[in-house]
């Protein structure tokens, strides 16, 4: 797999600023991520000597949470609510129109890189049921009609 | 100046807040109108979101559901006024969904803006910190203990106790950990209070920390919430910048520190000693217990770790006394319930009301009934790892014994209803399917168990061995009941044996030789 460019100053930087918090390890990743939207592989030997830990101590984190990825995701991230409330009010439904519509599925990102869709377990928006997140942007009482909008609207952002 | 709120609640913003917000402004500069627009959080009526209130002599007046196409009519209307619309619901105060509830640790979300400490102290906001300053640790203690305050993380464990044990606990260092990581589903009072009133949980977090003598707290909150983030960290700064937050809070010369930190989408690191491996950097696998995290838990330290909604609701004990919350309630559950009522229902949302409100008060006479107008079958209380109530179990007050003595849990006060499309079988498999994505690995009957669950849930389905694999069924589930260490191992079974007890005919069973 090729590899993809990222900016080593800016993961020293973020373990620089946060290497000295008691559990810096999480807050470190997030960093990277929210710098980076994905955790390099490469960058897991600089977090480990910076935190004096074993690299598969760093990787064994990684792997555990679902929020963490170690490949670039798409230019938005669709986050779709697989849980009860959210089921009873058709989640099934939009989840294989989503699917299809975007023809990839669960953890995978769109041919042109633009959409990478991600199952998610409660955004807490069960009220407004179903309901997906993009970015950091949540939506509800979504139906495959409002999906189609609000992603088609996106596409004309993303140019 | 007149005052129009519309809410930051994500919920709110999920349905259009924002836009409505930004048709609004235009609106009045078009007309040349000055009007001051507050974010303030959700009332909890989510149907009416995105809920537009004006504030009139009267009153605030309410509006709602609010589209951007109807903002020009509203101004046509004179809504500044309280004018007539046809959105014109009258004075918030008196929809009968809202009017109906008790709001302690509510009182405040969606009456004021969640980030202005001056609002949050022209509403009674840290009263409750004032008295506690001028008390002993001990006396913090017992009042909170009065109060008769459970955990309303799930557990319910009395809240006096565990502080008692932290505050007896010799150490130089210890902790407040606020498990901000409301991972189930139907529930979403945590991020409706760190959205909508987050001083009150920085209040007592704070009061926790004078109780014990901690200095530091921790809100470990879930990456699936940014805008509780926000809120959260604006509302940290105002406390810090004024003096409620630090070295000597309020001259006192005592300290407390507060630091939200980001959980990364794993539903076990709402269990306690989870969440404390997680906060200190490492996966988050469960730990044995004892030790107790109130002898050894953060960093090896003494910590206090409570939900976010016992934490706020510790300033109306301090500032009212324990004895006025514990007026509230029934039998060894006192207090108030913020119940979350959502799925497929008419009018879901916030209900905070005392323990003892029967599951069909919440359902019908809140709740309207489903959404899509058809019976109401099956409901989840208490999250995925909640048991299925058919409609024969509607009648049970909520209250935590009385929701054991039917095998079910209150847990957190979420309450997820489904019509008679649901299929119970699937929603069993699921209950396993989750319970194989998030377990944290340690234990094998949670590990390897909930996959062996799908399978077998799957040959039910599909009428393979059906006696052999009910039987098969019934045994995992006591093994993943007795064998895990946690509650999410622990707990499976309440969805998926719940399901099958109370919907037999879903698994291709007939009610008569149900097994019970």
């Amino acid at each position: 797999m090729a590899e993809h460019e990222w900016d080593r100053e800016q993961v020293q930087e973020v373990i620089r600023s946060n290497k000295d918090k008691p559990g810096a390890l999480l807050p470190i990743l997030h960093g990277i991520q929210d710098a980076l939207g994905y955790v390099p592989p490469d960058s897991v030997p600089l977090i480990a000597g910076a935190l004096n830990l074993s690299r598969a101590e760093v990787h064994g984190v990684i792997s555990f949470y679902h929020y963490f990825r170690s490949t670039p995701p798409g230019k938005r991230t669709i986050y779709l609510c697989r849980a009860e409330s959210c089921q009873a009010m058709g989640s099934a439904a939009l989840e294989s129109h989503a699917k299809d519509r975007l023809n990839i599925d669960y953890h995978e990102t769109t041919g042109d890189g633009t959409f990478s869709l991600e199952p998610v377990y409660c955004l807490g928006n069960c009220a407004c049921s179903p309901s997906i997140m993009i970015g950091k942007d949540v939506y509800g009482r979504v139906t495959a009609d409002s999906f189609d909008d609000i992603i088609e609207n996106m596409q004309v952002d993303a140019q | 100046m007149t005052t129009v709120y519309i809410s930051r609640d994500s919920g709110a913003l999920s349905l259009g807040a924002e836009q409505v917000a930004a048709a609004l402004r235009a609106e009045a500069a078009k007309r040349n109108i000055h009007c001051n627009l507050v974010r303030n959080g959700s009332r909890g009526m989510y149907w009416l979101e995105p809920l537009v209130e004006v504030a009139t002599d009267r009153g605030r007046i309410a509006y709602g559901p609010v589209r951007v196409r109807d903002v020009p009519s509203l101004f046509e209307a004179d809504f500044l006024q309280g004018g007539s619309h046809p959105l014109r619901l009258g004075p918030t105060d008196e929809i009968p969904y809202f009017k109906n509830q008790e709001r302690l640790t509510f009182a405040r979300v969606g009456a004021t803006d969640p980030v202005s400490l001056e609002d949050y102290l022209t509403y009674e906001g840290y009263r409750g910190l004032r008295r506690a300053l001028d008390m002993a640790p001990s006396a913090i203690v017992d009042e909170v203990t009065n109060s008769g305050l459970r955990g309303r993380g799930g557990a319910a464990f009395p809240t006096g106790i565990k502080w008692r044990t932290v505050l007896n606990t010799p150490s130089d260092i210890k902790y407040i950990v606020c498990n901000a990581d409301e991972g189930d589903s139907g529930t979403f009072s945590d991020r409706m209070i760190m959205e909508g009133d987050p001083f009150v949980l920085i209040e007592g977090m704070t009061i926790a920390g004078l109780a014990v003598g901690a200095a530091q707290g921790y809100i470990y909150l879930r990456v699936e919430y940014p805008h509780a983030h926000r809120a959260l960290t604006e509302a940290i700064e105002a406390a810090y910048r004024s003096g409620y937050l630090g070295k000597d809070i309020l001259g006192s010369g005592k300290r407390f520190d507060l630091e939200v930190r980001l959980g990364a989408g794993a539903y076990v690191c709402g269990e306690e000693t989870s969440l404390l491996e997680s906060l200190e950097g490492k996966r988050g696998l469960v730990r044995f217990k004892p030790p107790l995290p109130a002898i050894e838990g953060l960093f090896g330290q003494p910590t206090v770790i409570n939900n976010v909604i016992s934490l706020a609701s510790v300033p109306i004990i301090l500032d009212k006394g324990g004895e006025y919350y514990r007026d509230y309630g029934m039998g060894r559950s006192r207090g108030t319930l913020p119940i979350q009522l959502a799925g497929n229902i008419k009018y879901p949302g916030l209900i905070e009301k005392a323990f003892g409100v029967t599951l069909r008060e919440i359902l019908y006479d809140y709740g309207g009934g489903s959404a899509s107008g058809r019976p109401i079958r099956a409901v989840q209380v208490g999250g995925p790892l909640g048991a299925y109530l058919p409609e024969s179990r509607f009648d049970t007050p909520l209250d935590y014994e009385a929701f054991s003595a039917i095998w079910a849990v209150l847990g957190h006060g979420g309450v997820v209803a489904f019509d008679d499309t649901v299929d119970m079988a699937r929603m069993a498999r699921y209950g396993m399917e989750f319970c194989a994505v998030e377990s944290c690995g340690k234990c094998t009957p949670c590990r390897i168990g909930s996959t062996r669950g799908v399978e077998v849930i799957d040959k039910i389905m599909s009428g393979i061995d059906r006696e052999k694999n009910l039987v098969l069924l019934r045994d995992l589930s006591d093994t993943l009941l007795n064998g895990s260490l946690c509650a999410l191992g622990g707990m499976t079974p309440y969805p998926v044996l719940s399901a099958l007890n109370h919907f037999p005919e879903d698994f291709g069973v007939s009610a008569a030789e149900k097994v019970a």
